[in-house]
Protein backbone atom coordinates (compact mmCIF):
# COMPACT_ATOMS: atom_id res chain seq x y z
CA UNK A 1 0.00 0.00 0.00
CA UNK A 2 1.44 3.33 -1.05
CA UNK A 3 1.90 6.14 1.44
CA UNK A 4 -0.75 8.76 1.83
CA UNK A 5 0.46 12.07 0.46
CA UNK A 6 -0.85 15.51 1.21
CA UNK A 7 -1.07 17.87 -1.75
CA UNK A 8 -1.40 21.56 -0.99
CA UNK A 9 -3.86 23.20 -3.33
CA UNK A 10 -4.91 26.62 -1.99
CA UNK A 11 -7.01 27.31 -5.07
CA UNK A 12 -10.24 29.27 -5.17
CA UNK A 13 -13.09 26.90 -5.86
CA UNK A 14 -14.63 29.19 -8.44
CA UNK A 15 -11.33 30.17 -10.06
CA UNK A 16 -12.43 29.05 -13.54
CA UNK A 17 -15.55 31.18 -13.33
CA UNK A 18 -13.47 34.12 -12.16
CA UNK A 19 -11.00 33.69 -15.04
CA UNK A 20 -13.81 33.67 -17.58
CA UNK A 21 -15.35 36.71 -15.89
CA UNK A 22 -12.02 38.53 -16.32
CA UNK A 23 -11.97 37.53 -19.99
CA UNK A 24 -15.47 38.93 -20.37
CA UNK A 25 -14.36 42.23 -18.82
CA UNK A 26 -11.49 42.36 -21.32
CA UNK A 27 -13.86 41.76 -24.23
CA UNK A 28 -16.20 44.46 -22.96
CA UNK A 29 -13.30 46.87 -22.52
CA UNK A 30 -12.31 46.43 -26.17
CA UNK A 31 -15.74 47.74 -27.10
CA UNK A 32 -15.99 50.17 -24.20
CA UNK A 33 -19.16 48.51 -22.97
CA UNK A 34 -20.05 48.89 -19.28
CA UNK A 35 -21.90 45.99 -17.65
CA UNK A 36 -23.81 46.03 -14.37
CA UNK A 37 -25.15 42.98 -12.53
CA UNK A 38 -28.48 43.59 -10.77
CA UNK A 39 -29.39 41.19 -7.98
CA UNK A 40 -32.42 40.98 -5.67
CA UNK A 41 -34.96 38.63 -4.16
CA UNK A 42 -37.87 37.58 -6.37
CA UNK A 43 -40.07 40.65 -6.73
CA UNK A 44 -37.49 43.02 -5.25
CA UNK A 45 -37.77 45.35 -8.22
CA UNK A 46 -35.06 44.34 -10.70
CA UNK A 47 -37.21 44.62 -13.80
CA UNK A 48 -38.87 47.84 -12.57
CA UNK A 49 -35.51 49.52 -11.97
CA UNK A 50 -34.17 48.32 -15.32
CA UNK A 51 -37.22 49.76 -17.08
CA UNK A 52 -36.74 53.12 -15.30
CA UNK A 53 -33.08 53.10 -16.26
CA UNK A 54 -33.84 52.42 -19.91
CA UNK A 55 -36.34 55.28 -20.02
CA UNK A 56 -33.88 57.70 -18.44
CA UNK A 57 -30.75 56.69 -20.30
CA UNK A 58 -31.69 55.36 -23.71
CA UNK A 59 -31.16 58.73 -25.38
CA UNK A 60 -27.65 58.86 -23.92
CA UNK A 61 -26.43 55.25 -24.11
CA UNK A 62 -27.09 52.26 -26.35
CA UNK A 63 -28.49 49.72 -23.91
CA UNK A 64 -28.81 45.93 -23.91
CA UNK A 65 -30.31 43.69 -21.24
CA UNK A 66 -29.56 40.10 -20.28
CA UNK A 67 -32.56 38.50 -18.60
CA UNK A 68 -31.78 35.58 -16.32
CA UNK A 69 -35.17 34.98 -14.89
CA UNK A 70 -36.20 31.37 -14.52
CA UNK A 71 -37.96 30.15 -17.65
CA UNK A 72 -40.19 33.07 -18.26
CA UNK A 73 -40.08 35.64 -21.00
CA UNK A 74 -42.28 38.15 -19.19
CA UNK A 75 -39.40 40.35 -18.08
CA UNK A 76 -37.63 40.16 -21.45
CA UNK A 77 -40.85 41.27 -23.13
CA UNK A 78 -41.23 44.19 -20.71
CA UNK A 79 -37.70 45.29 -21.48
CA UNK A 80 -38.09 44.81 -25.23
CA UNK A 81 -41.27 46.88 -24.97
CA UNK A 82 -39.00 49.78 -23.96
CA UNK A 83 -37.26 49.51 -27.28
CA UNK A 84 -33.96 47.92 -26.31
CA UNK A 85 -32.56 44.49 -27.15
CA UNK A 86 -33.01 41.81 -24.51
CA UNK A 87 -31.45 38.36 -24.44
CA UNK A 88 -33.43 35.81 -22.48
CA UNK A 89 -31.23 33.13 -20.95
CA UNK A 90 -32.84 29.76 -20.52
CA UNK A 91 -31.87 29.04 -16.96
CA UNK A 92 -34.54 26.51 -15.99
CA UNK A 93 -33.80 25.36 -12.47
CA UNK A 94 -30.65 27.41 -12.02
CA UNK A 95 -30.38 29.63 -8.98
CA UNK A 96 -27.74 32.04 -10.26
CA UNK A 97 -26.06 33.30 -13.43
CA UNK A 98 -22.39 32.52 -13.91
CA UNK A 99 -19.71 33.71 -16.31
CA UNK A 100 -20.26 30.95 -18.92
CA UNK A 101 -23.93 31.87 -19.21
CA UNK A 102 -23.13 35.55 -19.63
CA UNK A 103 -20.51 34.64 -22.23
CA UNK A 104 -23.23 32.83 -24.20
CA UNK A 105 -25.56 35.81 -23.98
CA UNK A 106 -22.81 38.23 -25.06
CA UNK A 107 -22.07 36.06 -28.09
CA UNK A 108 -25.53 36.94 -29.30
CA UNK A 109 -25.16 40.65 -28.68
CA UNK A 110 -23.55 43.24 -30.91
CA UNK A 111 -21.01 44.71 -28.52
CA UNK A 112 -19.81 47.25 -31.05
CA UNK A 113 -23.20 48.89 -30.92
CA UNK A 114 -23.70 48.94 -27.16
CA UNK A 115 -22.60 51.20 -24.30
CA UNK A 116 -24.41 49.66 -21.34
CA UNK A 117 -25.51 46.12 -20.53
CA UNK A 118 -27.73 45.43 -17.55
CA UNK A 119 -27.96 41.88 -16.23
CA UNK A 120 -31.16 40.91 -14.41
CA UNK A 121 -29.85 38.09 -12.26
CA UNK A 122 -32.06 35.31 -10.93
CA UNK A 123 -34.20 36.34 -7.96
CA UNK A 124 -32.18 35.13 -5.00
CA UNK A 125 -29.96 36.79 -2.39
CA UNK A 126 -27.72 33.78 -1.80
CA UNK A 127 -26.31 32.11 -4.90
CA UNK A 128 -25.77 35.05 -7.28
CA UNK A 129 -23.47 36.58 -4.67
CA UNK A 130 -20.90 33.80 -5.17
CA UNK A 131 -20.52 34.06 -8.95
CA UNK A 132 -18.65 36.77 -10.82
CA UNK A 133 -20.53 37.40 -14.07
CA UNK A 134 -17.92 39.63 -15.69
CA UNK A 135 -19.89 42.76 -14.82
CA UNK A 136 -17.98 45.89 -13.82
CA UNK A 137 -20.31 46.78 -10.97
CA UNK A 138 -22.62 44.75 -8.79
CA UNK A 139 -25.88 46.11 -7.42
CA UNK A 140 -28.22 44.60 -4.85
CA UNK A 141 -31.80 45.80 -4.61
CA UNK A 142 -33.56 45.20 -1.30
CA UNK A 143 -37.20 46.19 -1.05
CA UNK A 144 -38.72 47.57 2.13
CA UNK A 145 -41.32 44.79 2.64
CA UNK A 146 -38.48 42.24 2.88
CA UNK A 147 -37.37 43.67 6.22
CA UNK A 148 -34.32 45.43 7.66
CA UNK A 149 -32.79 42.20 9.03
CA UNK A 150 -31.64 40.93 5.62
CA UNK A 151 -27.99 42.00 5.96
CA UNK A 152 -27.71 39.64 8.93
CA UNK A 153 -29.35 36.77 7.06
CA UNK A 154 -27.69 37.26 3.68
CA UNK A 155 -24.46 39.05 4.58
CA UNK A 156 -22.42 37.95 1.57
CA UNK A 157 -24.40 39.81 -1.07
CA UNK A 158 -24.29 43.05 0.92
CA UNK A 159 -20.57 42.66 1.49
CA UNK A 160 -19.66 42.26 -2.20
CA UNK A 161 -21.88 44.82 -3.95
CA UNK A 162 -20.87 48.31 -5.08
CA UNK A 163 -24.32 49.79 -4.64
CA UNK A 164 -27.43 49.00 -2.67
CA UNK A 165 -30.78 50.24 -3.86
CA UNK A 166 -33.44 50.31 -1.15
CA UNK A 167 -36.58 49.96 -3.26
CA UNK A 168 -40.28 50.43 -2.47
CA UNK A 169 -39.68 53.28 -0.04
CA UNK A 170 -43.34 54.13 -0.63
CA UNK A 171 -43.94 51.28 1.84
CA UNK A 172 -41.96 52.97 4.62
CA UNK A 173 -44.36 53.64 7.47
CA UNK A 174 -46.51 50.68 6.43
CA UNK A 175 -43.79 48.08 6.78
CA UNK A 176 -41.65 47.77 9.88
CA UNK A 177 -38.39 48.85 8.38
CA UNK A 178 -35.87 51.07 10.10
CA UNK A 179 -33.78 52.65 7.35
CA UNK A 180 -31.06 53.84 9.73
CA UNK A 181 -30.65 50.47 11.40
CA UNK A 182 -30.65 48.78 8.02
CA UNK A 183 -27.99 51.09 6.60
CA UNK A 184 -25.83 50.70 9.70
CA UNK A 185 -25.94 46.91 9.38
CA UNK A 186 -24.95 47.10 5.72
CA UNK A 187 -22.18 49.64 6.24
CA UNK A 188 -20.59 47.45 8.90
CA UNK A 189 -20.26 44.70 6.34
CA UNK A 190 -19.26 47.02 3.53
CA UNK A 191 -18.27 50.60 4.34
CA UNK A 192 -17.65 51.39 0.64
CA UNK A 193 -21.14 50.55 -0.58
CA UNK A 194 -23.23 53.35 -2.05
CA UNK A 195 -26.80 53.32 -0.69
CA UNK A 196 -29.63 54.82 -2.72
CA UNK A 197 -33.29 54.95 -1.66
CA UNK A 198 -35.88 54.73 -4.40
CA UNK A 199 -39.46 53.93 -5.20
CA UNK A 200 -39.92 52.49 -8.64
CA UNK A 201 -43.62 53.16 -8.18
CA UNK A 202 -43.55 56.89 -7.43
CA UNK A 203 -40.21 57.53 -9.10
CA UNK A 204 -38.77 59.08 -5.92
CA UNK A 205 -35.00 58.65 -5.73
CA UNK A 206 -34.70 57.20 -9.21
CA UNK A 207 -32.67 60.23 -10.29
CA UNK A 208 -30.07 59.51 -7.60
CA UNK A 209 -29.75 55.98 -8.94
CA UNK A 210 -29.40 57.29 -12.50
CA UNK A 211 -26.72 59.71 -11.35
CA UNK A 212 -24.73 56.96 -9.63
CA UNK A 213 -24.93 54.70 -12.68
CA UNK A 214 -24.10 57.48 -15.13
CA UNK A 215 -21.08 58.51 -13.04
CA UNK A 216 -19.87 54.91 -12.98
CA UNK A 217 -20.31 54.52 -16.75
CA UNK A 218 -18.49 57.78 -17.45
CA UNK A 219 -15.67 56.94 -15.06
CA UNK A 220 -15.26 53.61 -16.82
CA UNK A 221 -15.20 55.19 -20.27
CA UNK A 222 -12.67 57.83 -19.20
CA UNK A 223 -10.39 55.19 -17.72
CA UNK A 224 -9.69 53.55 -21.09
CA UNK B 1 -28.85 26.01 -4.00
CA UNK B 2 -25.60 26.55 -5.89
CA UNK B 3 -23.92 23.51 -4.35
CA UNK B 4 -24.04 21.53 -7.60
CA UNK B 5 -22.08 24.16 -9.52
CA UNK B 6 -19.62 24.49 -6.67
CA UNK B 7 -19.14 20.72 -6.46
CA UNK B 8 -18.40 20.49 -10.19
CA UNK B 9 -15.64 23.04 -9.76
CA UNK B 10 -14.22 21.20 -6.76
CA UNK B 11 -14.10 17.94 -8.69
CA UNK B 12 -12.36 19.55 -11.68
CA UNK B 13 -9.74 21.20 -9.52
CA UNK B 14 -8.90 18.15 -7.43
CA UNK B 15 -8.68 15.89 -10.48
CA UNK B 16 -6.31 18.35 -12.15
CA UNK B 17 -4.02 18.41 -9.11
CA UNK B 18 -4.20 14.66 -8.54
CA UNK B 19 -3.23 13.97 -12.15
CA UNK B 20 -0.39 16.49 -12.05
CA UNK B 21 0.91 14.66 -8.98
CA UNK B 22 0.41 11.23 -10.54
CA UNK B 23 -1.94 10.14 -7.79
CA UNK B 24 -3.88 6.92 -8.09
CA UNK B 25 -6.68 7.82 -5.77
CA UNK B 26 -8.02 10.83 -3.88
CA UNK B 27 -8.90 9.99 -0.30
CA UNK B 28 -10.02 13.29 1.12
CA UNK B 29 -10.54 16.92 0.18
CA UNK B 30 -10.26 19.79 2.64
CA UNK B 31 -12.16 22.97 1.95
CA UNK B 32 -12.02 26.29 3.72
CA UNK B 33 -15.34 28.11 3.59
CA UNK B 34 -16.09 31.36 5.38
CA UNK B 35 -19.26 31.61 7.42
CA UNK B 36 -20.49 34.36 5.12
CA UNK B 37 -21.01 31.73 2.44
CA UNK B 38 -24.18 29.75 2.60
CA UNK B 39 -23.00 26.31 1.66
CA UNK B 40 -24.54 23.08 2.86
CA UNK B 41 -21.79 20.56 3.51
CA UNK B 42 -24.02 17.50 3.24
CA UNK B 43 -25.19 18.66 -0.18
CA UNK B 44 -21.62 19.00 -1.38
CA UNK B 45 -20.76 15.47 -0.31
CA UNK B 46 -23.96 14.15 -1.86
CA UNK B 47 -23.31 15.81 -5.22
CA UNK B 48 -19.66 14.88 -5.05
CA UNK B 49 -20.42 11.19 -4.57
CA UNK B 50 -22.62 11.38 -7.62
CA UNK B 51 -20.31 13.42 -9.87
CA UNK B 52 -17.12 11.59 -8.95
CA UNK B 53 -18.33 8.10 -9.90
CA UNK B 54 -15.76 6.29 -12.06
CA UNK B 55 -13.06 8.87 -11.37
CA UNK B 56 -10.07 8.55 -9.05
CA UNK B 57 -11.94 10.83 -6.65
CA UNK B 58 -14.77 8.37 -6.14
CA UNK B 59 -15.37 7.79 -2.44
CA UNK B 60 -13.31 10.77 -1.28
CA UNK B 61 -14.45 12.40 1.95
CA UNK B 62 -15.02 16.13 1.89
CA UNK B 63 -14.01 17.98 5.02
CA UNK B 64 -15.15 21.53 5.39
CA UNK B 65 -13.44 23.89 7.75
CA UNK B 66 -15.69 26.88 8.36
CA UNK B 67 -13.86 30.06 9.17
CA UNK B 68 -15.74 32.49 11.36
CA UNK B 69 -16.92 35.96 10.49
CA UNK B 70 -14.47 38.37 12.10
CA UNK B 71 -14.96 42.05 12.78
CA UNK B 72 -12.63 44.62 14.25
CA UNK B 73 -13.70 47.38 16.59
CA UNK B 74 -12.63 50.84 15.42
CA UNK B 75 -12.71 52.17 18.95
CA UNK B 76 -10.53 49.67 20.82
CA UNK B 77 -9.08 47.63 17.89
CA UNK B 78 -10.29 44.37 19.40
CA UNK B 79 -11.05 41.70 16.80
CA UNK B 80 -13.99 39.42 17.51
CA UNK B 81 -16.12 36.67 15.98
CA UNK B 82 -19.73 37.24 15.13
CA UNK B 83 -22.44 34.70 14.49
CA UNK B 84 -24.55 36.90 12.23
CA UNK B 85 -27.53 34.61 12.21
CA UNK B 86 -27.83 34.67 15.98
CA UNK B 87 -27.18 38.34 16.50
CA UNK B 88 -29.36 41.37 16.10
CA UNK B 89 -26.44 43.68 15.84
CA UNK B 90 -22.72 43.74 15.62
CA UNK B 91 -21.27 45.22 18.77
CA UNK B 92 -17.74 45.00 20.17
CA UNK B 93 -17.76 42.59 23.14
CA UNK B 94 -14.75 44.37 24.66
CA UNK B 95 -15.95 47.99 24.80
CA UNK B 96 -19.48 47.94 23.41
CA UNK B 97 -18.39 49.99 20.39
CA UNK B 98 -20.62 49.93 17.30
CA UNK B 99 -18.08 51.35 14.88
CA UNK B 100 -16.78 48.08 13.45
CA UNK B 101 -15.09 46.92 10.28
CA UNK B 102 -15.56 43.62 8.51
CA UNK B 103 -12.27 41.69 8.51
CA UNK B 104 -12.85 38.19 7.14
CA UNK B 105 -15.31 35.38 6.58
CA UNK B 106 -15.53 35.07 2.79
CA UNK B 107 -12.97 32.27 2.29
CA UNK B 108 -13.93 29.87 -0.48
CA UNK B 109 -11.03 27.66 -1.46
CA UNK B 110 -9.61 24.15 -1.51
CA UNK B 111 -6.87 23.75 1.09
CA UNK B 112 -5.41 20.37 0.30
CA UNK B 113 -6.17 16.81 -0.74
CA UNK B 114 -4.91 13.50 0.52
CA UNK B 115 -3.97 11.02 -2.17
CA UNK B 116 -2.22 7.74 -2.67
N1 LIG C 1 -45.23 49.72 -4.20
C1 LIG C 1 -44.17 49.46 -4.97
N2 LIG C 1 -44.19 48.40 -5.79
C2 LIG C 1 -43.11 48.16 -6.56
C3 LIG C 1 -41.96 48.99 -6.50
N3 LIG C 1 -41.03 48.49 -7.36
C4 LIG C 1 -41.59 47.39 -7.91
N4 LIG C 1 -42.84 47.20 -7.44
C5 LIG C 1 -43.77 46.11 -7.78
O1 LIG C 1 -43.22 44.91 -7.26
C6 LIG C 1 -43.46 43.83 -8.14
C7 LIG C 1 -42.16 43.15 -8.53
O2 LIG C 1 -41.36 44.08 -9.24
P1 LIG C 1 -40.37 43.59 -10.39
O3 LIG C 1 -39.69 44.79 -10.92
O4 LIG C 1 -41.07 42.70 -11.34
O5 LIG C 1 -39.37 42.75 -9.50
P2 LIG C 1 -38.27 41.68 -9.99
O6 LIG C 1 -37.16 41.75 -8.99
O7 LIG C 1 -37.92 41.91 -11.41
O8 LIG C 1 -39.06 40.33 -9.82
P3 LIG C 1 -38.73 38.88 -10.44
O9 LIG C 1 -38.09 39.10 -11.77
O10 LIG C 1 -40.05 38.22 -10.53
O11 LIG C 1 -37.81 38.23 -9.46
C8 LIG C 1 -44.22 44.41 -9.33
O12 LIG C 1 -45.60 44.21 -9.14
C9 LIG C 1 -43.86 45.88 -9.26
O13 LIG C 1 -44.86 46.68 -9.83
C10 LIG C 1 -41.97 50.11 -5.63
O14 LIG C 1 -41.02 50.89 -5.51
N5 LIG C 1 -43.10 50.28 -4.88
MG1 LIG D 1 -37.91 40.60 -13.02
ZN1 LIG E 1 -14.17 47.84 21.12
Amino acid sequence: MADIRLIEIKEEILADNKDLADEIRNALRKNNVFMVNMMASPGGGKTSLIVHTIRELKSMFRIGVIEGDIDSVVDAEKVAGEGVGAIQLKTGGFCHLNAPMIRMALDEMDLKNLDLIMIENIGNLVCPAEFDTGAHKKVVILSVPEGDDKPLKYPLIFSICDALVINKIDYLGVAEFDVDVFKERVLKLNPEIRIIEVSCKTGEGVQAWIRWLTDEINAYRNRR
Amino acid sequence: MHELAVTESILNIVLKHAQANKAEKILSISLKIGELSDLVGDCIQFYFDYLSKNTIAEGAAIEIERSPVIFQCRTCSDTFQVSLKDSKDIVCPECGGIEVTFVSGREFYIKHIEVV
